[in-house]
C-alpha cells in the first residue's frame, strides 16, 4: 500500500499493561522497552544496546491469572495484554577479585574464588528464568565435575543480564562464575588462533603504521572524501570477494 | 533395558582413581554400562529434614535422566551418591504426596514415579558376577596382601539402603576374591568424619585418627575405601592426621576398584595410582602386584 | 501432644511441636538408654551428649542443645539411627534442630573462613556435603 495515498488514519490496536502497578494502554506490536518510553518513561537505566546483547534492560513479568514468574530483554519481548511487568536494574552480586594474568585455568581456581558454587542444589530456577535459553544447571554441573571447557561452551549465549543470581536459592552470582571459566578456558586453554596471532605480528611490526599516518595527517575534508570514496563490499556480489587494494594487508 | 552409570561430580576429577578401573573391570567382566547423558550433582547427603523438598531435586533429576535415557537400573561407585539417590528414590516411591509435589515443581521434567532402581557397583558385582566368577577373572591374585574392609557410613545407613543388609561381608567376600586376606577390623563402620574435616578439622581429625589407629592395630597392609570423602580424610589428609596424633602408623588407602584392577590385572595406568598417595604405589610394587614404574 | 499435662512452657512446647514436624520424631518415645550417646562420633565435641540433648528437647529445651552445638558436630553417620533400640531417627531429630537455626538465614559455617588450599585440595563432593548440611 502506498503510504502516500493513505488518507484515514489508522489507530494503532492497544494492549492493557501494568508497569510497576499502573495500568497503560499500549500499541500492541511495541516491545516492553518502547511501551514503557511510550507511556512517558525515560531510561536513564535499565537501558543499553537496543539490540538484545547486553543484559542491561532484564525484565520480569507475571500474566493475569498465572502464577509462573516469566522473563525477557525489554528490548526483544512484545508486549502482551495483561502483563505485569518490573525491571531488574541492578541485583547485587558477589563478584570475586582476582589476578587474572597469575590465574591457573583449572576447576580449582573456580573453586577457590568461588566456593558458594557448591551450594547449588538444582533447583534449575536459573535455567528457567534465562531470557537467553542459556542452560544454566548445565553450566553449574559442569563446573562442579571440574569441566571448564563444557562450561565455558555452555554459557557462551550469557549477556550478564543477572536474573539467574536474583533467582538462585544457593546465592551464587552464576554468570560471574561462568565469565572466569570462559575467560579462563578461552585465554589460557583454548587452542590460540594462529591468524589472531599473525595479525597482531604484522600490527606490531608497522604494516599499518603507514596507512594509519597518512589519515592522521588528513584534513576533516580530506577524510570525508577518502571515506567516501572508499572500497565496499558490494551489496549483491559474488560469494568470493577481496578487495582491490591491499593496504599493507599481508 | 540399559545399565546407566553415575559417576558424580567428584569422580571425574580428584577421584578419577575411583572411576576409571572400575569402569574397565566392568568392561572385562562383560557388564555393559552407559555414562547418563546430562546429569547433575546429586546433592550428596540425603535431606533429613521431612518438609524439605528442594534437596530432593537434584538426585531426583538424575533419576529422571536415566528413566529418559532408557536405563532401569542406575549404579553409581561413589558411596555418598549411591546413598543419596537410594534414598530419594525411596522417598518418591513410597511417598506419594512428596512425588507428586515434585514432579509438579520439575515441570520442564518427565514425572518420576520411582521406575528405576539405584545399585552400588560393589552390590552389582557381588549379584551380577559372583565372588566364584570374579575369582575366575582375576588373573593377579593379590596374595598375602592383607586389607582392612573400610565400609564407612553411607553404605551401609540406614538399613533400607546398606549393602550389607543381608550379606553382612560383602567387603570381606570382595577383598577375597581377589586373593587377598580380610582383616579383623573394629572400625570397619564407623564414621571417617566426613564433612567435619572441612568445618571443624580438629574434630574431623580426631575421627580419621581413630579409624587409622584401628587399621594398624589390625595388622593390615592396606585400607580399602568405597568414597571419595573417607578417601580425602583418611588418606589424602593422612599425614596431617598422622602428625597431630601420636602412635600412629601411616597405612596406605586404595579405592576397592583400584585393586579391583589390579587383581584383574588391567594396566595399572587405569588405576591412576597418580591420584592416590606415593605410599600405595610403593606398596604394590614393592610387594611386586604391579611392575614398579619405568622413569 | 498439646494433651499432654505439662510443666513445660508452651513457648518451649511450640519448639518441640516444630521440631516433631520438621523430623517427623516423637521425642518422648526415648527411654534414654544412652545407646545414641555410646556410639556417636562426634559426642566428645559436643556440648553434652546426644542421649541428654533428646532429655532436654523432651522438657522443650531447643535453645539449650543449639548452644551445645549437637547439630552442628553430628556428621551425619546414622550409626545413632541403626542403634536406637526404640527406632528413633534421631538424625532427623538433630538435623530439625539444625534446620531451626538454619532457616533464620544463618549459616554454621563461614565460607571465607575456609582455608584456599582446602578449597582447592579437597574433593567436591566434601563441600558439597558441608554447606548442604551447614549452611541456610
Amino acid at each position: 500500500m502506498d503510504t502516500a495515498t493513505l488518507t484515514e488514519k489508522v489507530a494503532a490496536k492497544t494492549v492493557p499493561i501494568y508497569i510497576m502497578g499502573k495500568k497503560y494502554e499500549v500499541p500492541d506490536a511495541l516491545t516492553i522497552m518502547k511501551a514503557m518510553e511510550y507511556a512517558g518513561y525515560q531510561y536513564i537505566r535499565g537501558c543499553g544496546c537496543r539490540g538484545g546483547v547486553c543484559g542491561a534492560c532484564a525484565t520480569v513479568y507475571r500474566k493475569a491469572g498465572d502464577y509462573k514468574i516469566y522473563t525477557g530483554l525489554a528490548c526483544q519481548t512484545v508486549v502482551e495484554p495483561d502483563m505485569y511487568l518490573t525491571q531488574i536494574p541492578f541485583y547485587p552480586a558477589n563478584r570475586a577479585v582476582y589476578d587474572y594474568e597469575t590465574a591457573e585455568p583449572t576447576p580449582e581456581t573456580v573453586y577457590k574464588l568461588y566456593p558458594e558454587l557448591f551450594r547449588c542444589v538444582a533447583c534449575n530456577a536459573c535455567t528457567k528464568v534465562c531470557p537467553m535459553d542459556v542452560e544454566v544447571l548445565d553450566y553449574i554441573s559442569a563446573l562442579k565435575r571440574g569441566d571448564l571447557k563444557a562450561a565455558a561452551e555452555i554459557s557462551f549465549d550469557c549477556i550478564q543480564c543477572g536474573l539467574c543470581a536474583s533467582r538462585c536459592m544457593g546465592e551464587m552470582a552464576q554468570y560471574h562464575i561462568a565469565q572466569l571459566a570462559r575467560r579462563l578456558q578461552g585465554g589460557k586453554l583454548a587452542p590460540k588462533a594462529q591468524h589472531l596471532d599473525k595479525m597482531c605480528g604484522d600490527i606490531e611490526g608497522g604494516a599499518f603504521t603507514g596507512m594509519l599516518g597518512d589519515l592522521k595527517s588528513m584534513s576533516v575534508d580530506e577524510l570525508k572524501k577518502v571515506y567516501t570514496a572508499r572500497e565496499m563490499e558490494p551489496h549483491m556480489g559474488a560469494d568470493e570477494w577481496t578487495p582491490a587494494s591491499s593496504h599493507g594487508l599481508a | 533395558m540399559k545399565l546407566g552409570y553415575y559417576p558424580g561430580c567428584t569422580l571425574k576429577t580428584k577421584a578419577a582413581n575411583l572411576e576409571v578401573a572400575a569402569l574397565a573391570a566392568l568392561d572385562r567382566l562383560g557388564i555393559e554400562t552407559t555414562e547418563l547423558d546430562r546429569w547433575n550433582c546429586c546433592g550428596a547427603v540425603f535431606s533429613l529434614a521431612d518438609d524439605d523438598l528442594i534437596h530432593q531435586v537434584a538426585p531426583i533429576r538424575n533419576l529422571i535422566r536415566a528413566a529418559q535415557q532408557g536405563c532401569d537400573t542406575v549404579v553409581t561407585i561413589c558411596s555418598q551418591c549411591y546413598n543419596t539417590l537410594a534414598r530419594a528414590n525411596k522417598l518418591v516411591r513410597e511417598d506419594d504426596e512428596k512425588r507428586d509435589t515434585l514432579n509438579l515443581f520439575m515441570r520442564e521434567e518427565p514425572d518420576y514415579n520411582g521406575e528405576v532402581e539405584v545399585v552400588h557397583y560393589l552390590s552389582l558385582l557381588r549379584d551380577r558376577v559372583g565372588w566364584e566368577k570374579l575369582r575366575e577373572a582375576v588373573t593377579n591374585p593379590l596374595t598375602g596382601l592383607k586389607v582392612a574392609p573400610f565400609y564407612g557410613c553411607t553404605l551401609v545407613r540406614p538399613l533400607e539402603v546398606a549393602v550389607d543388609a543381608v550379606d553382612h561381608t560383602i567387603l570381606e567376600g570382595f577383598i577375597s576374591a581377589l586373593g587377598a586376606e580380610p582383616a579383623s577390623f573394629s572400625a570397619a563402620r564407623e564414621c571417617c568424619g566426613a564433612y567435619q574435616m572441612i568445618a571443624h578439622p580438629e574434630e574431623g581429625m580426631k575421627r580419621a585418627a581413630k579409624v587409622i589407629a584401628a587399621a594398624n592395630h589390625s595388622g593390615a597392609d592396606a585400607l580399602i575405601l568405597s568414597c571419595p570423602l573417607c578417601e580425602y580424610n583418611l588418606g589424602t589428609r593422612q599425614g596431617d592426621v598422622v602428625a597431630a596424633h601420636s602412635g600412629l602408623d601411616q597405612v596406605p588407602t586404595f579405592y576397592f576398584t583400584q585393586l579391583l584392577g589390579v587383581a584383574l590385572g588391567l594396566d595399572p595406568e587405569l588405576c591412576r595410582l597418580d591420584l592416590s598417595g606415593p605410599a600405595a604405589r610403593t606398596l604394590l610394587t614393592e610387594r611386586k602386584y604391579i611392575a614398579a614404574a619405568t622413569a | 501432644m498439646a494433651s499432654i499435662p505439662s510443666p513445660i512452657h508452651p513457648d518451649n512446647l511450640r519448639a518441640v511441636r516444630k521440631i516433631a514436624e520438621i523430623s517427623g520424631q516423637n521425642v518422648y518415645e526415648c527411654m534414654q538408654c544412652g545407646t545414641c550417646s555410646a556410639v556417636c562420633p562426634m559426642v566428645e565435641s559436643m556440648g553434652f551428649t546426644t542421649r541428654q540433648g533428646i532429655h532436654y528437647l523432651q522438657f522443650g529445651e531447643v535453645e539449650a542443645v543449639i548452644d551445645a552445638r549437637i547439630g552442628e558436630f553430628c556428621a551425619s553417620c546414622q550409626t545413632c539411627l541403626v542403634r536406637c533400640p526404640r527406632g528413633i531417627d534421631v538424625p532427623r531429630v538433630f538435623e530439625a534442630v539444625r534446620q531451626l537455626v538454619l532457616r533464620t538465614n544463618t549459616d554454621l559455617v563461614v565460607l571465607k573462613d575456609i582455608p584456599k588450599d582446602t578449597l582447592a585440595e579437597a574433593p567436591q563432593i566434601a563441600f558439597v556435603a558441608t554447606f548442604r548440611k551447614l549452611t541456610s
